[in-house]
């Protein structure tokens, strides 16, 4: 055993990353508008990029839902292809 | 359907051709269910060296084929940069007519 191993009696509390939820089915929206802009802003980073599903935690079908509204968004020039300060 | 215009059209231009495309649709046996001009927006990337754009949101119920008639019209109209039409399926229906009701609750909510 490492002579410098420090030995605890009780583990220590590590944070435990917060239960993500898909907002979609808790507040039971059922329609992504591609005209909301600052709705969309929350599933898109600062470069403008998709975030993937296990950092929205968006569900499969509501996930499709916002990229498809994304790129809509995208097309009209509601929202930059690729930008570097977004937010 | 969802039209740019370019920025250079003055007002009046603006609801002349706002009046063509929606007698286009009164004409074909269409019904523009709301209109919603959105005025001078600047775009988020410059479209034909145009950094800013007349947008225009249109709501309409047509017959299928009226579609291909208008994508005729709009693409011959040189003052459009830019147009889309998505088809609204009733969950996209019920919520534009929430929004309009002035109820826009669920991106509130959406905020937590």
């Amino acid at each position: 055993m490492a002579k410098n191993e420090i030995k605890y009696l009780t583990a220590i509390k590590t944070e435990k990353p917060k239960k993500k939820y898909c907002r979609f089915k808790r507040y039971g929206i059922k329609y992504v508008d591609y005209k909301d802009i600052e709705f969309l802003k929350k599933f898109v980073n600062e470069q403008g990029k998709l975030l993937p599903r296990r950092l929205t935690g968006n569900s499969l079908k509501y996930q499709r839902k916002v990229t498809d509204a994304v790129k809509k968004a995208r097309q009209m020039a509601l929202l930059p292809y690729v930008t570097d300060l977004l937010k | 359907m969802m039209v740019i215009f370019t920025p250079v059209l003055s007002d009046d231009e603006f609801k002349a051709a706002q009046k063509r495309y929606t007698d286009l649709i009164a004409k074909h046996g269409g019904e523009v269910v709301h209109s919603n001009p959105w005025g001078l927006k600047s775009l988020a990337y410059p479209i034909q060296k145009k950094t800013t754009g007349i947008y225009w949101v249109l709501e309409y119920k047509a017959t299928s084929d009226f579609n291909s008639k208008l994508n005729v019209q709009i693409h011959r109209d040189e003052q459009v940069l830019r147009h889309m039409y998505t088809a609204l399926d009733k969950y996209a229906v019920e919520y534009n007519a929430k929004k309009r009701s002035g109820v826009s609750a669920d991106t509130q909510k959406a905020e937590a």
